[in-house]
């Protein structure tokens, strides 16, 4: 497949640059259906997850993009689909039209879900609100949401930004959490295991 | 291979080498040293590697461990929003400063960065127009550049001595600085440990102690005294001053370091090197008895430098 020989490349070329760690790796999921919530800041974010499963599981895995974004231009629609094998998600619902709809049979084929369920990457190195579709998604398919917080990726390459630069990146995962019938709970949840995460990560000296 | 390797730098390994396996064997029951042996066993089969293939390898081999120094220090070190465009201009010294060493310009090597760089990039810095923070910026970014750059680049420099100025040629002196650095990390280390007693700055290492300090001083300097003759040919004179500010040397490397990560609140500088910590943490002696030795070195036996 295109997209694990781009990763077989793509691996020594990110530790080379940017020397990705991964805390916890041992709850990123090997089996579907899972669901791994990362903080976004970046288009490297991406890579930088893709990269961090192993190959095998690396199959299962699905990344969801907004749709208004990477179906703009054919490059980046040849990009998104074909290469990163991503799942267009329609930021702006359209009446009628179930726009979890995709991401609910994917879940139920049992793969690996990738989300940012901050909806847009925003500031470099900040979080904004977190979208509360995905706790619906989770509980629907009883699928695990396993918290993935990225550090340095908002700096490597911020939103606008045209070069990357070298900075280390560092990747936290948290223990997943399970779905629940109160979904209000299982956001809060999230949120407390972003604000652990983020505890753990290195200090971040950029103003 | 074009010339045969000098027996020093084959005996050098085959000790390091054993010296491994017994502490491999030590690893199976101390479990606290396990990554770091292995770690260890990682760094000299890049050495080796790259010694076997010449002075072009081992240029390149420095040249990443400075990039990744590099790296390091500014990820953790105070940068501002505006100046990315000027780290990748501090990232573009290594490649600059290493080819010149490649290419053997002496000259432009020593100054190239003190000087020609230390004026850039405060003119880059300015052009973003942010002035606020602009001398910190200045000074974090330049103090980065020396120490992880400028300063590691000396111990690929030995390896433009020519082959009649030392015993063992440049890479003999190569291999003596990096044994010597490393065997001083060890003895400060080991001493410290067993002789135990006062703190020597528990503000800032609350390990280290006197007795680590003088016990290291004193190893370092009959490791010097021993391997001088065969690594080195220096006289009795530069050998004595060596192996008196050599050990001292390095205590400042590693104090001035901890100093640094104390400062923005880490113990390790990252964890790229299992049992070491960072790169930053491995080289910080390095940075500064590299230019020492290379330029006693230079002082008192090299005719080219």
């Amino acid at each position: 497949m295109l997209r694990a020989s781009l990763i077989v490349v793509l691996r020594p070329l990110l530790w080379l640059l940017f020397g990705l760690s991964v805390g916890g790796r041992e709850h990123l999921p090997r089996q579907g259906p899972a669901i791994v919530a990362a903080n976004h800041n970046s288009h490297v974010d991406i890579l930088f997850l893709l990269c961090a499963f192993p190959l095998r599981a690396g199959r299962k895995v699905v990344p969801m993009g907004a749709a208004d974004y990477f179906l703009a231009t054919p490059l980046l629609r040849f990009v998104a689909l074909r290469i990163l094998g991503l799942l267009p998600l329609e930021r702006r619902v359209r009446r009628g039209a179930d726009p979890l709809e995709g991401s609910r049979r994917a879940l139920e084929e049992g793969r690996i879900l990738i989300v940012f369920p901050e909806g847009t990457r925003g500031q470099p190195e900040e979080m904004g609100e977190l979208k509360s579709g995905l706790t619906k998604l989770a509980r629907d398919a009883s699928a695990p949401i396993i918290p993935v917080y990225l550090q340095g990726a908002g700096r490597i390459l911020p939103k606008g930004a045209r070069l990357p630069v070298p900075f280390l990146c560092t990747m936290l995962v948290a223990p997943p959490i399970h779905p629940q019938r109160d979904r209000a709970a299982m956001m809060a949840d999230l949120s407390n295991a972003y604000g652990a995460l983020r505890e753990a990560a290195p200090p971040l000296h950029w103003s | 291979m074009t010339t045969s390797m000098p027996p020093q730098i084959i005996a050098g390994f085959a000790t390091i080498a054993c010296v491994l396996v017994l502490a491999s064997v030590a690893a199976i029951r101390w479990r606290a040293i396990r990554a770091r042996v292995l770690t260890w066993w990682v760094l000299v089969a890049l050495l080796g590697v790259a010694v076997l293939l010449g002075k072009t390898a081992v240029v390149i081999l420095f040249a990443l461990i400075s990039f990744m120094a590099l790296r390091e220090y500014l990820s953790l070190a105070p940068t501002r929003r505006e100046d990315r465009a000027v780290l990748l201009l501090a990232y573009a010294t290594v490649p600059v400063s290493y080819g010149f060493i490649a290419a053997d310009w002496y000259g432009i090597t020593l100054v190239a960065i003190p000087v020609y760089v230390f004026l850039l990039l405060p003119v880059a810095l300015v052009l973003n127009g942010r002035t606020e923070g602009y001398l910190a910026a200045t000074g974090i970014l330049y103090w980065g550049v020396m120490v992880t750059v400028y300063n590691v680049g000396y111990a690929a420099l030995f390896m433009n001595v020519p082959a009649s100025e030392a015993p063992a040629g440049g890479v003999g002196l190569l291999f003596f600085l990096l044994v010597v650095t490393s065997l001083n990390d060890v003895f400060q280390f080991l001493c410290g440990k067993v002789l135990g007693g006062p703190k020597i700055m528990p503000s800032v290492s609350p390990n280290k102690t006197w007795s680590g300090f003088l016990g290291g001083w004193v190893g370092t300097a009959l490791v010097i005294i021993a391997l001088s003759p065969l690594y080195t040919g220096l006289p009795v004179v530069a050998v004595a001053i060596l192996a008196l500010l050599l050990p001292v040397a390095g205590f400042a490397g590693d104090v001035t370091m901890s100093a640094v990560k104390r400062d923005l609140g880490v113990k390790d500088a990252s964890k790229l090197l299992p049992g070491h910590g960072g790169v930053l943490d491995r080289i910080d002696s390095l940075t500064f008895t590299a230019p020492l030795t290379f330029h006693v070195f230079a002082y008192f036996s090299s005719a080219r430098f």
